[in-house]
């Protein structure tokens, strides 16, 4: 039992409600970022936190909303303390709500630590350098864009694309090579149906993982403001369980609109001069907060690696959203819709893809010595391939030189077998291999991106003869 | 000393009650835990304080101090190699105090002041010194570094030791007792002083060949570099950062990904410099005050950056200075700004944005230094901007776009098809052409003007060229025109295209560009030649050396590379003979 505190400041001094906001007067004491109780006069409490204190006014946002709070009867109660949450290494295998409170009708846990949702910034000189190759078992990912132990590396969905079977199965097949241990997953779920969340639920029953995981629920139904601290929550026992107790641990995230809908509400409920779209001017900031809780740190064995989900409006990679999250995370891994009508599985647009930390993950010794060449080869191939189906479409195939035919086989060659796999589970040797055969459709002076000595090792002409 | 009480709290911004008598920015340690604040604004009795850490757990109520200084860096030796965050706190330092995360309320120096320096002198007893001038080395690694008469100091030196220091011990002292240890302070905000700018007219050779050959930048110049996300902005920091011909490069990682400055930690103490072969780690200062940190101290971190540029560039040196990015301390700007809720310019940027940047980027600049020797140094900076959705019509964009004198236009299709760096040649410019031209000219490339107008014109021809493809298909060209569509496709993907992760061509010596870029050209004249004399252009581009141009890039001697123009020349000939 927690002991109870020597003395609370409780009062009904709520004047002013707004949205998700309240606002409270005569305070003394209180102090920022603090977690207020709410008492509603039935009886119900809630939980707010205080964004902006003055001599007499606290504003604070609620996380469970507004409706039914008064300012006459309710009353309200500082506790002094930071939005915490409970963390122990048996939240493993069990579901809990929002703000880290279990929704499964288990018991509490046993708390091994109480830890401020925030957490603290990594020390930049603390950091260890991500190097170890994930294989995902997905082509699109481990030879184009490859994911490695400690990165945050995002999938860029559209509405109706198949981001959620895709994040599932990297999610089921994600191993480092030559390390038996898996991954234990944590899935934070913000502002999503039902449907969503038990489609990933039951994929993780099905593949035996549910006791490597840990759900954080916020669905599409609950308090759209404690959206706010669920990925805080989640990251918080994240950091706990890859830094106290070594384990790698995978953060899917999803999905990053609702949550930054809901961060728009509280500053439009503030009365904030608003940036592009009616987001907070602070956005980055705030993303940055959540993002930057990947990483790898000196001295600890675990890690935390991380895909966020998020669906584009409209398809638009250049909403406030997705840009602000593709200036923060390492990368970003995007579906087209184009892609997913052709019927490619999964519908990956290598295109606008990108790994940033690929290069750490891969070469000799960690994949093979080809790798960085083969996909910049296949990289450009395609590029120009796609380039020349715009040109076919107006002035038709025969115009094409023959090379150029040739390119524009390869790129259909290219996302018939490169790109779709469904649920293929592929190594990187095998990823590299379909890699090299799609380069015999090209004249070997072509392939201007890779060494000779890798043509004469890996080129399957060369192998034969 | 002032002391008040605190009376609001929004984010990293502060009020506090009781301050009349404070200046405009100076650190006040806030709250019982003292965290590091600055005034940036005084209103009757309150003052408006930003604060560079979290302010999560601060009360109305607590005290507040006014330390009476403006925020303020140490300069001295064993700045070099050093990580600091955007206050010039040690992050390796903070690491050990308080572990692998950042916790609040800590103040170090940024300089060891315990390490003892061996000073040798160099003025004696008697001598007149004035602010800059040199009284005596120290070697940090391998630099000499120079320890200078404060500015605006002057007098004649009654005593000059020599022997081993820490920075705090005077190791000079002036007939009028002024003791001169070889630790200064300054204010960051304030530019450090000088004689007089000179106009830059020397290349910063960078090694990259789109930046030199087409889009220079000079010594003590600036330069900018906008792009989308995925365009290779840091990449293309990192890479000026690793191969920039300069004695000190400070690298300011300012709102950006902490991984990446862990990859700079890690990599540049393996990298030689080219030129000295020593880490580059030894010349580098590192500022990281990544996404996730305090954002007010990401606002400062560009100027602590600047300051220490300046420093070593007071010592007669030249400094690169590389900002990744100026856009997320822009918002820094902004995010305070809206908490102080003032009234919001374009996209919420306050209406000061400007004049701040302007103010920034003026810092750069080659001067004579202080001192009675005329020294020359120079500070060039070159700010990453972040354009949200990859669109330069926005403010920051906009405004540093009149101020900086190159400009390199990432572009986000060349992104995609994995041209890197993606550099636009045609929206990319450099003010700069007439100034190094004399340079080039002296160092022995007399036709680079030449060679280079040649190969824009070449580029710019190709986009008209390909208009007309996209409507009627590359058929359609005349053979000549083909030809041009043939040699651009070389340019780009034969001469631009440079890998920053390949072990050879990641920098490519000025001598070896030119002599890339005149083969390809070479190359084009003498298929000119060779279709006038009625070869068709499909069996020249057959031939062998068209695959060997390709491979220049990964010559190391330049001597190959001048061999090719023979060998084109005698191929071509062949099929003219056959003919």
């Amino acid at each position: 039992m927690t002991k109870a505190p020597l003395f609370t400041k409780e009062a009904r001094a709520i004047s002013y409600v707004s949205g998700p906001l309240i606002f409270i007067q005569n305070v003394k004491g209180v102090s920022y970022g603090e977690i207020v109780r709410i008492i509603l006069p039935t009886g119900e409490e809630r939980t707010g936190q205080v964004l902006d204190i003055s001599k007499d006014i606290a504003v604070t946002q609620v996380y469970e909303g507004t409706s039914g709070i008064d300012n006459k009867d309710t009353r309200v109660r500082f506790t002094g303390e930071p939005p915490k949450v409970k963390v122990s290494i048996d939240m493993l295998g069990r579901i809990f709500n929002g703000v880290g409170k279990p929704r499964d009708g288990g018991p509490e846990i046993i708390e091994e630590a109480n830890l401020d949702i925030n957490g603290m910034p990594i020390n930049p000189s603390a950091r260890d350098k991500p190097a170890d190759f994930i294989q995902t078992g997905m082509s699109t990912i481990d030879g184009l864009n490859t994911l490695v132990r400690g990165q945050k590396l995002p999938i860029f969905s559209g509405a109706g694309l198949p981001a959620n079977k895709l994040a599932a199965q990297i999610a089921r097949q994600a191993k480092v090579l030559g390390e038996e241990e898996k991954f234990a997953v944590i899935f934070v779920a913000m502002g999503i149906t039902y449907k969503e969340a038990s489609f990933f639920m039951r994929d993780f029953e099905k593949t035996g993982a549910l006791e490597r995981v840990v759900f954080f629920m916020n669905l599409a139904d609950d308090p759209t403001i404690e959206r706010i601290a669920t990925p805080r929550c989640a990251l918080t026992a994240a950091e706990f369980l890859a830094f106290e107790h070594d384990l790698h641990v995978l953060v899917i995230l999803t999905d990053m609109i609702n949550y930054c809908e809901a961060l728009r509400e509280i500053s439009t409920a503030r009365e904030e001069v608003p940036g592009r779209r009616g987001y907070p001017g602070y956005m980055y900031t705030d993303l940055a907060s959540i993002y930057e809780r990947a990483g790898r740190v000196k001295g600890k064995k675990g890690s935390i690696t991380q895909i966020p989900i998020l669906t584009m409006p409209d398809d638009d990679i250049t909403h406030p959203v997705p840009d602000l999250t593709g200036y923060i995370t390492e990368g970003q891994i995007v579906l087209s819709r184009d892609l997913f009508r052709r019927g490619a599985d999964p519908p990956v647009d290598t295109l606008p893809c990108l790994s940033r930390l690929m290069n750490l993950g891969i070469g000799p010794g960690k994949t093979r010595e080809d790798h960085r060449n083969v996909a910049d080869q296949l990289y450009a191939s395609y590029a120009y391939g796609r380039d020349l189906r715009r040109l076919v479409a107006i002035v038709g195939e025969e115009a094409l030189t023959e090379l150029d035919k040739k390119y524009l086989k390869i790129a259909d060659e290219f996302e018939r077998q490169f790109i779709t796999q469904g649920d293929e589970n592929r190594s990187i040797e095998r990823t590299l291999e379909i890699g090299w055969q799609l380069f015999t459709l090209l004249p070997e002076e072509e392939l201007k991106r890779i060494k000779r000595e890798y043509i004469q090792k890996y080129h399957p002409a060369s192998k034969k003869g | 000393m002032i002391v008040g009480g605190i009376s609001r709290i929004s984010g990293p911004v502060v009020l506090s009650e009781g301050m009349r008598g404070c200046r405009m920015y100076d650190v006040v340690k806030v709250g019982e835990q003292e965290l590091n604040g600055e005034i940036i604004r005084l209103d009757g009795d309150q003052a408006v304080i930003q604060v560079y850490e979290d302010t999560t757990g601060l009360k109305v109520g607590e005290k507040v101090i006014n330390t009476g200084v403006p925020l303020s860096v140490e300069l001295g030796p064993g700045l070099l190699s050093s990580i600091y965050d955007g206050i010039q706190r040690p992050l390796p330092l903070l690491a050990e105090k308080t572990g692998s995360f950042i916790s609040r309320g800590v103040t170090l120096p940024g300089l060891s002041h315990g390490r003892r320096w061996e000073f040798r002198p160099r003025v004696k007893k008697g001598d007149q010194v004035t602010g800059g001038d040199i009284i005596g080395t120290v070697t940090e690694y391998h630099l000499e570094h120079r320890v200078m008469i404060p500015p605006f100091v002057s007098g004649i030196v009654r005593e000059i030791r020599s022997g081993e220091f820490t920075v705090d011990e005077p190791v000079c002292t002036l007939e009028d007792d002024t003791k001169i240890p070889m630790l200064q302070t300054w204010p960051v905000r304030k530019g450090r002083p000088y004689q007089r700018k000179m106009d830059p007219d020397t290349l910063l050779v960078t090694g990259q060949r789109v930046f030199d050959s087409l889009f220079p930048v000079t010594k003590g110049g600036t330069a900018m570099i906008p792009g989308g996300f995925g365009t290779g902005k840091t990449v293309a920091e990192q890479t000026l950062a690793k191969w920039s011909d300069t004695q000190i490069v400070v690298y300011i990682g300012c709102g950006e990904r902490g991984n990446e400055m862990t990859d700079v930690l890690t990599e540049f103490p393996e990298l030689l410099d080219p030129r000295t072969k020593r880490p580059l780690i030894q010349r580098t200062i590192l500022i990281a005050n990544t996404s996730n940190m305090p954002v007010a101290a990401r606002e400062a971190s560009i100027y602590t950056g600047i300051t220490l540029a300046e420093y070593y560039r007071d010592m007669g040196y030249d400094v690169a200075l590389m900002a990744d990015s100026t856009s997320r301390w822009g918002e820094a700007l902004r995010e305070v700004s809206g908490r102080l809720e003032e009234m919001p310019g374009e996209e919420g940027y306050p209406a000061y944005l400007a004049t701040r940047l302007a103010a920034f980027y003026e810092r750069a600049g080659r001067v004579v230094c202080l001192g009675s020797d005329e020294r020359k140094g120079s500070v060039t900076v070159v700010g990453a901007v972040s354009p949200p959705g990859g669109d330069f019509s926005e403010p920051i964009t906009q405004n540093t776009l009149r101020i900086a004198g190159t400009f390199w236009a990432l572009d986000t299709s060349l992104a995609y098809r994995r041209h890197f760096p993606s550099v636009n040649w045609i929206k990319s410019y450099s003010l700069y052409l007439d100034q190094v031209q004399d340079w080039f000219a002296t160092s022995g490339f007399p036709d680079w003007k030449d060679l280079r107008a040649r190969a824009m014109y070449l580029l710019q021809k190709e986009v008209e060229l390909q208009e007309i493809v996209q409507l009627v298909g590359p058929d359609a060209l005349p053979e000549s025109e083909k030809a041009i569509l043939e040699i651009t496709r070389m340019i780009r993907e034969d001469f631009l295209q440079q890998s920053a992760y390949h072990d050879i061509d990641s920098f490519c010596s000025l001598e070896k560009q030119y002599w890339m870029l005149r083969t390809i050209l070479s190359f084009h004249d003498r298929v000119d030649q060779a279709m006038g004399k009625g070869i068709p252009l499909a069996k020249i581009l057959k031939l062998p050396v068209k695959t060997e141009i390709g491979r220049m890039k990964e010559l190391t001697g330049i001597d190959q590379i001048k061999s090719l123009i023979t060998q084109i020349d005698g191929t071509i000939s062949a099929l003219e003979a056959e003919r």
